[in-house]
Parts: structure tokens; sequence; C-alpha cells
């Protein structure tokens, strides 16, 4: 399936990555050849064929809902960006 | 000092020849002296690793000492290490200093290793030539105009060149093999799950596994011994109990049936690069194993189906970058909106982002059935024809690699020419199989990679019939010239 600069701008708005104008046709050829060689997939009938999810086919495990952890925000939080009062700041999102 | 294996460092260390002090000293030196020319670290950690020399010292005066106690090795940058910064090769975290140690590198640093520094690999692991690092590409000491191979390609061109005693790596889709071929080293990825996760970041989890880039198979089996086993921080750890690796390593190779897949040996396949495979394989039959012709029809799908599964699981782990808790965040964001596209978009190489919108657009409303879940159906088929083949013979082998180390920039505009270097590797992580690399005889003097594949948690058998064919040969003696 060929991508053109429409379908860039779309993907790249849903992935969040700010792409310019004048990369669009770039992206979009380089990931049509990609998806030209993702479809060689299309040579082989996998009707009735169970996906893998797994390689060892092997269930979650599952832990009791209990505190393992120590509280660490004070580090975790040394390394963000913008804090204050133990929050993270980003940018006024409510009027 | 550096052209020795760990077996023979520990040993020194033990009857005194030298201290671990002074046997990092020699490390940190050659760093100094030879990294320029090459660009395998990312971090040079001279004071903590000169620090956990002297503990590795008091160790051993003490009597306390494991085989890995005082050996100074590195960690590709994609582990996280408490205090010292790790970048994963991008810009986006090229201010993070990890708050917590990954399980592989806790449990090497019990072992007693000492640390010398963090490897430069692929941007987020995303290349099969190192060249995608926000840090500048690694050059291959064999020949410094040519790739080390990728991910793994600090780790790869490090050991070869004699700037560490032996490093971690990771391997999704032939990172640790493909570069250990490159540069004429041992590499083995073990089975999914068999390494912890907890701390290594995430690039595609259902394929993402930790190993080793070694100068021989015993050195690989000492560090996959101290590093493996189950971990309750990774959901996806494995329960298998790890055997003693050490102990089956000379064990007898009389009667192995080892399968060579048709589909490794045919059109693409560099001629000088299959000859010395087959010299390699000759040495195994003298040694009393034999040779069956197979076959794995789904296996040349697999680049087609790893370029869905990994995309798609890149692009939902990388949404955590988003600006806000720790990583590169852009200046004077306009709202919510602008801070996520342009921290993004700033902080992500162009191999990076690539991945991201083939999996964004997998995984997005309509598409997925035609490419997720077709690319799920063919795993299952290519795993199914690896179970087949197991009820044959005891190993898979063939060539690591369809040719040898590329010029750099060689493949750089063409992202699907440089997708189709891990045509021999990538079957296995869809199959979640483990898989090796050792030297064979070079070609036109760069390394060449025999492949072993064996089946779930056959490491054991991987490593004593690599150790065995290095008892035979001397091809992972090889040194590069300059590096000597």
């Amino acid at each position: 399936m060929a991508l053109d600069r429409t379908d860039v701008a779309k993907i790249a708005h849903l992935a969040r990555l700010e792409v310019a104008e004048a990369d669009l046709d770039h992206y979009a050829a380089e990931l049509s050849n990609i998806l030209t060689l993702v479809e060689q997939m299309n040579a082989v009938d996998t009707g009735g064929v169970e996906p893998m999810a797994h390689p060892l086919h092997m269930a979650q495990r599952l832990r009791p809902d209990a505190v393992t952890e120590a509280d660490r925000r004070e580090a975790f939080q040394a390394i963000a960006p913008a804090t204050q009062d133990g929050l993270y700041l980003v940018p006024k999102v409510i009027e | 000092m550096h052209e020795q294996s760990i077996t023979e460092l520990a040993a020194g260390l033990r009857e005194k020849g030298f201290s671990s002090r002074e046997l990092t000293e020699h490390y940190l030196a050659r760093i100094e002296r030879l990294d320029p020319a090459l660009n395998s670290y990312i971090t040079v950690s001279a004071d903590t690793a000169l620090a956990a020399a002297d503990a590795a010292d008091a160790r051993i005066a003490a009597g306390d000492a494991g085989p890995l106690t005082g050996i100074p090795i590195a960690h590709k940058d994609i582990f996280l290490t408490e205090g010292l910064k790790t970048t994963c090769g991008s810009r986006m975290l090229d201010n993070f200093v990890a708050p917590f140690d990954a399980t592989v590198v806790e449990r090497l640093a019990a072992a007693g290793v000492v640390v010398l520094g963090k490897l430069n690999m692929d941007e987020f692991a995303m290349g099969s030539s190192n060249e995608t690092s926000y840090y500048g590409p690694v050059r291959n000491p064999w020949d410094t105009t040519r790739v080390p191979g990728g991910s793994s390609g600090g780790s790869a061109a490090a050991v070869a060149a004699g700037l560490c005693a032996a490093a971690s790596g990771t391997d999704t889709g032939g990172s640790i093999r493909q570069p250990a071929a490159f540069c004429g080293i041992t590499g083995i990825k073990p089975t999914y799950g068999r390494c912890s996760r907890w701390g290594m970041i995430a690039f595609a989890s259902s394929l993402d596994q930790a190993g080793v880039l070694t100068r021989s198979a015993a050195d690989a089996a000492l560090l996959l011994g101290a590093m493996a086993g189950f971990d309750e921080r990774d959901s996806t750890s494995a329960s298998e109990p790890v055997p003693d690796y050490g102990a089956t390593l000379t064990d007898d190779i009389a009667g192995l049936r080892i399968g060579l897949p048709k589909e490794y040996f045919g059109e693409g396949l560099d001629a000088g690069v299959e000859a010395s495979v087959r010299a390699g394989l000759a040495e195994l039959e003298k040694l009393g194993a034999s040779i069956t012709d197979i076959s794995l029809p789904n296996a040349p799908l697999s680049v087609p189906a790893y370029y869905v599964v990994a995309p798609a699981e890149c692009s939902s782990n990388l949404a955590r970058f988003d600006g806000v808790r720790y990583g590169h965040r852009c200046e004077a964001p306009q709202d919510l909106e602008d801070l996520y596209k342009r921290s993004r978009a700033e902080g992500f190489g162009a191999e990076v982002k690539r991945r991201i919108m083939i999996g964004t657009y997998a995984l997005s409303a309509g598409y997925f059935d035609a490419y997720y879940l077709k690319a799920q159906q063919l795993r299952h088929l290519i795993a199914d024809d690896f179970r087949r083949a197991f009820e044959q013979v005891d190993l898979i082998m063939g060539p690591t690699t369809p040719t040898t180390a590329f010029p750099l920039g060689a493949k750089t505009d063409d992202p699907v020419a440089m997708y189709l270097n891990d045509i021999y590797t990538i079957a296995t992580n869809l199959a979640g199989l483990p898989g090796l690399s050792v030297p064979v005889a070079p070609v036109d003097g760069l390394p060449v990679g025999l492949q072993m594949i064996g089946n779930y948690f056959a490491e054991g058998r991987l490593l004593n019939v690599a150790h065995r064919l290095q008892q035979a040969t001397d091809w992972h003696r090889a040194v590069p010239p300059g590096f000597a």
C-alpha cells in the first residue's frame, strides 16, 4: 500500500510526532517502501492459523495485590524536566 | 592482559599476578588511547570502575571471590545503571541518569564485575550498523571504514578491540549475533525470557532479550550463568532453572545432529561467507557431528513479519517518551500537544520515527488484521517450522549474516536494504529461540559468523558445541591489527 503526504501527516499526528511539511513526501516514499516489504506476508495463506502472542505460550503470571516497591518519588522526579510540589508541570491544559 | 579469556584473567587475579585495579587501569588506558578511532563508548565511568576494582581486590584478598570478581566489562547503554547516564543511543535520553539498576546490571555487580562504562548502540536498538546512534557511528576494528553491525555495535567493537573483557548486549532481531559476526567475536542471544528485561529499555517487548558478547564461548558461559534466571519484576521472565553452563562446556559432541536450512544457503549469500561457514561445519563433522539438510519454509517471511511486529511494539513502548516525566523536553511549548510533538520530533532520530510511524499505521483502526494479526499468524507458522525441524536435529546452523561488514554509509539511504541484513537472525527472535554466533575463517580480512540455533533453553548445548569448535580451531583468537 502506497502512502501519500496526507496519510503521513495523519499517522504523525496519531504518533504525536511533529513532521515538517517539507519532509512529508520523503517519509511517504520511505514508509511505502517498507510497507511493500511487509506486504510480502500476503504470499502465505494464514486462514485459521492462531496468532502467536507469546513465544513460549506462557500465561501471564499474577501476584497478590500488595505494595512491594518503596516510595521513590523524589528520585524519579529529580530527572523530570519540570516539577513543583511533587507534581509534574506541563503547559496549561484547562483555561 | 586484554587478549586473555575471563578464566585466565580470574586466575591472574587469584594468583596475584595482577590486581583488579591494575587490570581496570589497563583497560581504561586502552580506551583512552584506542577508542577515539572506534567510538564504542558513550560514557566511560573511570571513578566508579576503580572503586569497584578496589572492592573486588578486597574480596579476592578475603578469599570471597567468584570467577567474575574484578573482571572489567561494559554494558550496552540500553541497560539502566543507577547514577550513571543511560542514553539508549538517543538524544531523547541524553540527560537521563537512571534512578535504578537493571536486573542484569545488578546480578553482574553482585558477581563482582567492574563496569568500565556504557557502550554505543543504534538509537533505541533500532538498526543493523550502529549508524543511527545520536552519538555517532561506531567503527569496525577490523576495518575502520566499515560498520561493526548493530544494534549492539559498541559492545562488539569494544570486545573485539580489547577495550573490555566482555560486554552485555540485547538482541531483538539479530542485534547481538550480527555485530558479533561482523567483529569476529562470540555472541549469544538466549531463549526469550531467560534474562530479565527489568531495567532494559524496551523496544519490542515480545522479542527483546539480553545476552552477552565475548571473546569465547567459555567466557559467554560464565557471564550468562551470572545474568540469567527468574525475576519477579519481569512479567515474562522464565521460571526454568539455570543450569551450570560451565559444567557441560567440554561434553563430547559425537552424534550431534546438525540441520542446515536450505533457505539460509540460497540467493543473496556471499560465496566467500558460505565457504567459510561450510569450513566451520566441516570442523564440527570432524568432532563427530552429522549434517542433514532441512527446510524452514516460512523463514523467508520472517523479515516482513518482523517489520510489523517490532514497529508495532516500538510505537507502543516509545509512547512513554512524552517530555513530561523524564528525557528531552522542547523549549517553550505552546500547549500540551505541542510539547509532545516537538519533544518527540527533536528527541528521536529518523529511523526511530520511521518505525514509530509504521507501527502506528499497522495498529490503526482498519489495518490491524491486515498487518499485526497477519504477522502474528506468520510468527506461529515460523515457530512451527522450527518445532518440526527440532524433531529431526539437535541444532540448526548456517551463516549469521549474508555478507561480511559493509562500508559506513552503504545502506543508510535505503532502510529496506538495511533490514535485509538480518534475514538469517530474525526468525529466531520471532520464535523465541536461543541463537549464538561464533567466528569462523575470515574473508578478505573481515570476520565471518557461523550461527547456531537451539531449541528452547538449549543455551548449554549451544555453548558446549561452540566451545568444542573453539578448542579445535583458533579463529576466535584472531585480534584486529592495530588493537593487539
